[in-house]
């Protein structure tokens, strides 16, 4: 009984987890001197330098001045922040994004990561899982260990007795 | 010195490939026990002793080309691009890994130095030396003839052989380069890429002989640390640079090369953790050895990625030809390694499995998932330019907002790791126990958070939620739990020994450390990058201000203000300087004066400007002031101050490391010399002092 409990637990920990971030990456920035920061850093300045928009520092830059003028008239015209990008990428080409786009094949870019991830760890815990109930366990008990019976502590003691007696590796 | 630096390279070349065939050819005749004439000991001896001249060969390559810029030899193409006659003596030095052919050059030297130690130091274990060294000898191979064929450092100008005459100057080294940090950091970083060469041949050679036991990785455990170190301290030295130098007010800003160096670090850091799991439990072998084959195989696809010209970056080479030559090496990299792995890999079976999911085990292999996912997302972000323009037709730009969504949280995830995996004990767990460790831990970090939230650093401000303040309270609240439940591992083990021998707390602390370093070193190691990620999380709270600013005007910035009162002008050979003088005032009083620089070197027969920028830096913030420019309309001088919180910390952070990993280095207190120093320990009664907590 207590394993399909704790799993419920942890559950119901991650749906709270999932949530909550969802609730956090939904709201957006209003304010329009957020939104000329945030959006002046999703774009490069076009000169050449390798900088964001809102970072190109260059006296005399011949592009960042009026690309700067022109994001803050899209803000105050009530484009949304993706219409703004979409024109900049219209008017300068897709490499003025600093990063890429959410649609068509350059999503791919943004899910890849997460997926490799949930991948990876989804195949850890199962990997565990499976060891645990292959061999671990029951290795602990052909040598005669209390493997369950707090382990912790036993682990706790033998350690605090090797470090204060012979030392051993981390 | 042209010829005699040529001829060294060549000589080089021949004795390391000597060193590869004679010493394969020995170790397979050692392995067949076939009978020869010539003894397969002494052919691998021999092997040896040519990879030792390789060293001293490739020495002398390296000290002909330092000689030819410190005699202004412009004869030479590489000296004529990177160094001219007002260059300052350190810069001189710098010429060397300033250009492409000078930095593969240090790269033969140093894998020589790496080389030269391995081979001193055989006796340890003679035949795992051997093979070892002869692996070496096949990465020699490949830079050296990249050096004598693709790259050479020694070319002579086309028109200087056509017998024309020398340029009387040279072009200069890159302003960008002129800078203390350029003298260290692209060696420590070069240490750092080439001294990964030593494990992954270790490795490659204990799997070729199915070398019994894990005593491979107690050997190489020192020359892993030490590398690590390096490409550690490479990389920070190089964001110190760019925070200092390139004016723009950050130290990363996720380039290419950047990049690259930074993904062998992670995987690098993922095999220091995971091999303890091999040395206690015999377990992911497998998992250990591609590890560190792929760590040193990034460390060649960092080079590839820039020199090829595949990526754009501020920091690449002139695209050249040797990046097929990468492509051809790491195919046959790689080709060797799985052909190794798949026939010897009936020895990297696992001794042990992990037995439950909330361990120290299962604890390391997360960290090690976290690591390796935080190197594919760096390396898929720095790819996907390619992947996309081939798939679409166009390029994208895959730039720090990617890397802030996507690797920032998967960062946060290892931070909490960190904390998580020290409290979690060897095996399995029980419920009883996760409540006793973590309750300290879980109080901090929501002690931080409301802290955080009281002090103004609230991510939902004017209705409008903030990322990076969010993710920046996120950083706080979980350094302040990792860093108590460091802190608690360290004070339970000292309260134990303070309660047998009767010392006080830093004696305590001290013998604590001495006896286990490898354990407290980590820990120490840990400190360090939590107080890194604290300095790193500061910049979510960045401001800035920009002004022209005539004689007199006020320029606002946090609690500070600035005040142009006068500007300074300078020269000497190398460049002319212009000087901003701005007094710094808080709270109405003066309380320092700062003086942003502004240099406009001579390079040839033209000028190239370069900020040098001022930093008043305390715990609380840096202060940063940038003098842009001139307005040409005007005549006034252009000032971008920043305030950029805990920047410092960031160093400090460093600093911290580095002591950990040199406590991590030094040999615990042995059984013998332990009980020495601590009489009486072996009777002591340990049962009732654990009763108690520890």
């Amino acid at each position: 009984m207590a394993t399909p409990l704790r799993f419920a637990f942890w559950l119901r920990s991650v749906e709270a987890l999932v949530l909550a971030v969802a609730i956090c990456f939904s709201l957006g920035a209003t304010d329009a001197s957020a939104r000329f920061a945030n959006l002046s850093h999703r774009l490069y300045c076009t000169c050449g330098c390798a900088e964001l928009l809102g970072e190109c520092n260059h006296v005399g830059c011949p592009e960042s001045g009026h690309e700067l003028k022109e994001l803050t008239a899209a803000i105050a015209s009530g484009l949304s922040d993706q219409q703004i990008l979409d024109g900049f990428a219209a008017k300068y080409g897709a490499t003025m994004l600093a990063a890429p786009p959410t649609k068509g094949f350059d999503l791919v870019a943004w899910i890849a990561p997460f997926a490799v991830f949930a991948a990876a760890l989804l195949g850890t815990i199962l990997l565990i899982r499976r060891w645990g109930g292959l061999g671990g366990k029951k290795q602990a008990a052909a040598a005669g260990e209390p493997a369950a019976l707090d382990a912790a502590e036993q682990e706790r003691m033998d350690r605090i007795r090797r470090e204060t007696g012979p030392e051993s590796g981390f | 010195m042209a010829a005699f630096g040529s001829f060294c390279l060549l000589i080089a070349l021949a004795l390391a490939a000597y060193n590869l065939l004679g010493g394969a050819l020995a170790l397979r005749l050692l392995a067949t026990g076939q009978p020869t004439r010539v003894s397969p000991e002494r052919l691998a001896d021999t092997a040896r002793r040519a990879g030792i001249a390789a060293f001293v060969a490739v020495t002398g390559a390296a000290f002909a080309l330092i000689w030819s810029v410190f005699t202004n030899d412009f004869s030479i193409t590489y000296i004529l691009e990177h160094s001219n006659r007002a260059l300052p003596i350190p810069y001189k030095f710098a010429a060397l890994w300033s250009g492409q052919e000078g930095s593969l050059l240090l790269w033969a030297w140093l894998l020589g130095i790496y080389g030269f130690i391995l081979r001193l130091r055989h006796k340890t274990d003679v035949r795992l030396y051997a093979y070892a060294g002869t692996i070496l000898a096949g990465v020699q191979v490949f830079f050296l003839a990249i050096l004598v064929w693709a790259a050479p450092p020694f070319a002579l100008l086309p028109g200087y052989v056509a017998g024309g005459s020398v340029p009387a100057d040279g072009n200069g080294l890159n302003p960008l380069l002129q800078y203390p940090e350029m003298v260290i950091h692209p060696p420590m970083l070069y240490l750092g890429y080439v001294g990964f060469s030593v494990p992954f041949a270790f490795a490659l050679g204990a799997l070729m002989m199915r070398y019994p036991g894990e005593k491979w990785i107690k050997i190489t455990r020192t020359w892993t640390m030490v590398t690590w170190l390096f490409l550690t301290c490479g990389i920070f030295l190089g964001m110190h640079w760019a925070y200092a130098v390139l004016g723009w007010g950050g130290y990363w800003g996720w380039d290419p090369v950047e990049n690259a160096s930074f993904m062998p670090w992670l995987t690098g850091t993922a095999f220091l953790h995971s091999v303890m799991m091999q040395e206690r439990k015999g377990m992911m072998k497998s998992w250990n050895v591609w590890l560190i084959f792929s760590t040193f195989l990034l460390t060649l696809l960092g080079t590839l990625l820039t020199r090829a010209g595949l990526v754009s970056s501020v920091h690449a080479f002139a695209q050249s030809s040797i990046g097929t030559w990468f492509v051809v090496f790491m195919c046959i990299v790689l080709a060797v390694c799985i052909f190794t792995y798949v026939l010897q890999r009936s020895h990297l079976k696992t001794e042990h499995h992990l037995e439950s999911l909330v361990s120290r085990e299962s604890s390391f292999l997360f960290n090690n998932l976290v690591l390796l996912t935080a190197c594919f997302v760096i390396l898929w972000g720095t790819l996907f330019p390619i992947l996309s323009e081939y798939v679409e037709g166009s390029k994208v730009t895959v730039g720090a907002p990617f890397y802030n969504s996507v690797a920032v949280p998967i960062g946060l995830f290892l931070l909490f790791l960190t904390g998580v995996g020290p409290l979690l004990p060897w095996r399995a767990t029980s419920l009883k126990a996760i409540k006793r460790n973590f309750v300290l831990p879980v109080i901090a970090l929501w002690a931080t958070v409301i802290v955080c939230l009281v002090a103004g650093a609230n991510p939902w401000q004017g209705g409008a939620f903030d990322q990076g303040s969010f993710y920046a309270v996120v950083a706080f609240a979980l350094s302040v739990a990792v860093l108590t439940a460091i802190l608690s591992e360290f004070f339970r083990g000292a309260a134990v020994i303070m309660r047998q021998t009767g010392r006080n707390l830093v004696a305590a602390l001290w013998l604590l450390t001495r006896r286990n370093t490898r354990r407290y070193g980590g820990y120490l190691i840990h400190i360090g990058v939590v107080i890194v990620v604290v300095g790193l999380a500061g910049a979510a709270f960045n401001r800035n201000a920009e002004k022209e600013m005539a004689f007199h005007d006020q320029l606002p910035i946090g609690p500070y203000t600035l005040v142009q009162v006068g500007s300074s002008q300078d020269a000497n050979a190398d460049f002319d300087s212009d000087y901003a003088v701005l007094d710094v005032y808080k709270g109405g009083k003066k309380v320092f004066q700062m003086t942003p620089e502004r240099r406009f070197y001579h390079l040839g027969e033209g000028v190239q400007p370069q900020t040098m920028v001022a930093i008043h830096s305390i715990p609380e913030w840096d202060l940063y002031v940038v003098y842009e420019g001139i307005n040409q309309d005007t005549n006034q001088p252009i000032i971008k101050a920043f305030l950029n919180p805990l920047v410092g910390w960031i160093w400090f952070g460093l600093a911290v490391i580095v002591v950990g990993t040199f406590v991590a280095l030094v040999p615990s207190l042995t059984p013998a010399t332990a009980a020495l120093r601590v009489p009486g320990t072996q009777a002591a009664p340990i049962a009732p002092a654990l009763k108690g907590g520890a």
